[in-house]
């Protein structure tokens, strides 16, 4: 056990050192400078120089990927070009909004999938199921924009019951923090709840034609109880592996709904970055994305091993 | 069989989910923020986040909306007209010879962090704008100053070493704001200027906070708002819906056109239409063929009809313009009828030019909703005089100033020109139009060797004209300022002489 965690985690470290150094490649061959951005288009060539060494952009190549990734190890994830302010300040702020964000929208997915799925394959081919089926197709399909200029309409513009857009800041308070969020989180959950519903379905149904829930039944338990401590426990692998992909897209992905919503989130802060070219604060934010799948799978690797005793066996 | 698996507590669970519903409603409901709070606080939405806050050390004019004449100062400043007037400086001289500038500065005035304004700073200012290490965006402003004296603290002179008749125009832009020696350093997070307003909060991607200068040098103005916000909202939609919903009191710059129909109803907004200095015009490579020879490129700009572009690309909200200058400008002319619309007449002087049989080249067209749709609009009218023109998207900035700006390698783009009275930019080598024009480059001089408006009127006049007849760029249009706010609050810009968001005079009506 112990020497399979090591192995699993030594390989997660290999793989962000070589991500790492993708990442500050790719971004270094982005088409367009910096500081010729900064200084718009009247810039003469004295002063684009004088910017491009303040920023250090005249260094050589490696030497700029060594300091990164000394500054990165130290805790230091450098200054943002166009903010003029560290970027691991930057990324705090923008996760206060993004993470909130994302988990609640996964519970809310959760909350409306599980039960969904599990009851539409309790009922198989019933009202129910058609019903289950044809939401799933239907949030799948709605781009998560369009939900949210709907929400929008409806809460903010007609019924006048929840801001537009923005946030307030944790500072105002739990409560005008959730009402800036729940609106977002929303529009993000019901794709999300779509999938989950289907996977929910599909994997309930494959453990209830299994052997063990038909033995459950011939021990004479209620359908009530296999079905919640047989059927859904056993259907929780796949259930988990697509939450963990979730997770990591919701973060990454919140980016049209942050814009919506006018939220500062962490996917609107890689947004701006890019157009902009600050380079450093996108290399960080997508080091960090990079990061935050790398560590998702492997917690959710892990937490199969929690849920199924068969693979800790295995291992 | 399997329906038996249906669990009973999905019934109970129904009625606890509905209960929790109608809870959640009845809070939010409870929650609901009065309307329209105290009336010294204003909210107002911007499209772009500024990328810093100090204007003296980078371009994007977003710095300047948010800071100029609300936190920092100049010498002079450009009013709703256009028009320079006193500032920190209030009075000066000019010699004959136009190579000595004398200021009476103001006394009195403190910075936000309570150190003295006087000719020092002023020197200070001016002296890290032209420095060897200066980012200023506009360093060029500044390339004319010799040397800076400052016989008393009340007393600024600037010595020149060729007459700038435009030097007192600049000293009113963002770009020339005074900065003190000990905030400078810090003023692109934590600006310090002299205006009546003092920087309180920039939360990064939402939001800038500004309070009034209880200590504001001017006591000529009364300053009625007591708390500023500027939000950045970036989604048009999402602008729209922060109006309607009162999150934010005014939008200067609403970003898309075909929205402000939908404000018409509403009681609690006005919206006005100005003009800003944006002027949107299709660049050529005049190095390249076929736009070196200027039979094309006319022939190209009379296949085009403005008003169908302004009514295509901007719902109709525009002005045309003949030539690279705006109405708001000082010495405007109408020269959009110099190359009128007309296909037939194109069409001969392309045969003329060599291409009976049309020709076919490429747009640079960056992601600006303006830009493609003109492009296509334009794309349309040039397929009728037989040109093809296949549509390129670029990003813009990054791609575009690198390709565009920086490369020259593009055909045609089309792009909105931000800076005011930028005019002289066709005489500036290297420059993406490649145009070069000695005549034209002695006008841009000759408007330097004057400090006289009603000489240098005549002489943008005939620059104007050049421009409209040899066109080294189709022009356009001018964007429209569009501007929605609520209907109690006065004083806000209708038209933007120069990009800004003055504040000193806006107040909400009783």
């Amino acid at each position: 056990m112990i020497t399979v965690l090591g192995r699993r985690f030594s390989g997660l470290i290999l793989t962000l050192a070589t991500l790492s150094f993708l990442i500050f490649a790719v971004m270094d061959l982005l088409p367009g400078d910096p500081a010729s951005i900064m200084l718009g288009t009247s810039a003469t060539p004295e002063t684009l120089a004088a910017l491009r060494h303040e920023l250090g952009l005249d260094q050589p190549l490696l030497f700029r990927y060594g300091q990164w990734v000394v500054g990165v190890i130290s805790g230091d994830l450098g200054q943002s070009y166009t903010y003029g302010v560290p970027v691991a300040g930057l990324i705090l702020e923008r996760l206060a909004v993004t993470l909130p964000l994302a988990l609640l929208a996964i519970l809310l997915s959760v909350a409306i999938a599980v039960p969904l799925g599990t009851f539409a394959a309790a009922r198989r081919n019933g009202i129910a199921d058609v019903a289950a089926t044809l939401f799933s197709q239907v949030s799948i399909a709605v781009p998560a924009f369009w939900v949210s200029l709907l929400l929008i309409i409806l809460f903010s513009t007609t019924l006048e019951l929840m801001p537009a857009g923005g946030f307030p800041g944790w500072s105002a308070g739990p409560w005008p923090a959730f009402q800036a969020l729940i609106m977002p989180a929303m529009a993000l959950a019901l794709p999300q709840a779509g999938v989950l519903t289907r996977v929910t379905r599909s994997t309930v149904l494959e453990t209830l034609h299994e052997d063990f829930t038909r033995t459950a039944l011939a021990k004479g338990l209620s359908a009530r109880a296999v079905l919640w401590r047989h059927a859904v426990p056993n259907a929780l692998v796949p259930i988990l592996t697509i939450l963990g992909l979730q997770f990591t897209f919701l973060v990454a992905g919140a980016v049209l709904v942050e814009n919506v919503f006018n939220l500062p989130g962490l996917g609107r802060l890689a947004f701006q970055a890019l157009s902009q070219r600050d380079i450093i604060v996108m290399q960080d934010v997508v080091l960090f994305f990079a990061a935050l799948v790398v560590v998702m799978n492997f917690l959710v690797d892990m937490s199969y091993l929690a849920v199924d005793p068969r693979l800790r066996r295995d291992v | 069989m399997i329906t038996s698996f249906l669990p009973a507590p999905f019934t109970r669970l129904a009625h606890r989910l509905s209960l929790s519903a109608a809870l959640s409603v009845a809070m939010m409901a409870s929650a609901i923020v009065p309307a329209h709070a105290a009336k010294t606080v204003l909210n107002l939405g911007m499209s772009v986040e500024p990328a810093g806050l100090d204007p003296t050390i980078a371009a994007p004019v977003a710095i300047g909306q948010v800071t100029w004449q609300n936190v920092f100062e100049g010498l002079v400043a450009i009013d709703e007209s256009g028009k320079v007037r006193p500032q920190l400086a209030k009075s000066w001289e000019i010699s004959p010879d136009g190579l000595t500038y004398k200021f009476k500065l103001q006394t009195g005035v403190k910075f936000h962090d309570g150190e003295a304004f006087d000719s020092a700073t002023a020197r200070f200012a001016l002296e890290r704008a032209r420095g060897k290490d200066s980012v200023n965006p506009q360093k060029r402003f500044f390339a004319s100053i010799a040397s800076i004296d400052t016989p008393d603290p009340e007393t600024l002179v600037l010595h020149l070493s060729q007459p700038t008749g435009s030097l007192l125009y600049w000293l009113g832009w963002p770009a020339s704001v005074m900065v003190g020696p000990k905030s400078a350093a810090s003023d692109k997070t934590q600006p310090v200027g002299t205006g009546p307003f003092k920087f309180v909060n920039w939360a990064k991607g939402d939001k800038v906070e500004l309070v009034k200068n209880e200590a504001y040098w001017n006591s000529l103005v009364s300053v009625k708002l007591d708390k500023v916000t500027f939000r950045f909202i970036a989604d048009p939609q999402a602008q729209a819906a922060a109006l309607k919903a009162g999150d934010v009191d005014a939008i200067p710059e609403f970003a898309a056109p075909e929205l402000m129909t939908s404000f018409k109803g509403d009681p609690r907004l006005v919206t006005k239409v100005g003009n800003t200095e944006l002027k949107v015009v299709a660049g050529m490579n005049n190095a390249k063929k076929p736009f070196d020879d200027k039979r094309v490129r006319q022939a190209l700009m009379m296949a085009i009809d403005r008003q169908t572009v302004i009514d295509g690309a901007w719902s109709g909200l525009g002005t045309a313009i003949g030539s690279h200058y705006t109405p708001n400008d000082p010495g405007y002319q109408d020269t959009t009828g110099l190359l009128p619309y007309n296909p037939e007449k194109a069409k001969a002087l392309l045969a003329e030019a060599g291409y009976p049989n049309g020709l076919t080249f490429t747009i640079k067209s960056p992601q600006m909703a303006y830009a493609p749709r003109s492009a296509q609009v334009m794309q349309a009218m040039f397929a009728e005089i037989g040109v093809t023109m296949n549509i390129e998207p670029t990003e813009f900035p990054a791609k575009w100033v690198q390709d565009v700006m920086k490369d020259r390698a593009y055909e045609m783009t089309v792009v909105a020109h931000a800076e005011p009275m930028d005019v002289d930019i066709y005489s500036r080598d290297p420059y993406y139009f490649n145009y070069k024009n000695p005549t034209f480059n002695d006008l841009m001089k000759k408007v330097q060797e004057t400090t006289d408006p009603v000489l240098q009127n005549k002489i943008y006049g005939e620059a104007q004209k050049i421009l409209a007849e040899d066109v080294p760029a189709l022009y356009l249009f001018v964007m429209p300022k569009l501007g929605v706010w609520n209907k109690k609050l006065k004083g806000l810009w209708e038209n933007e002489p120069i990009p800004s968001n003055v504040l000193t005079n806006v107040s909400w009506e009783e």
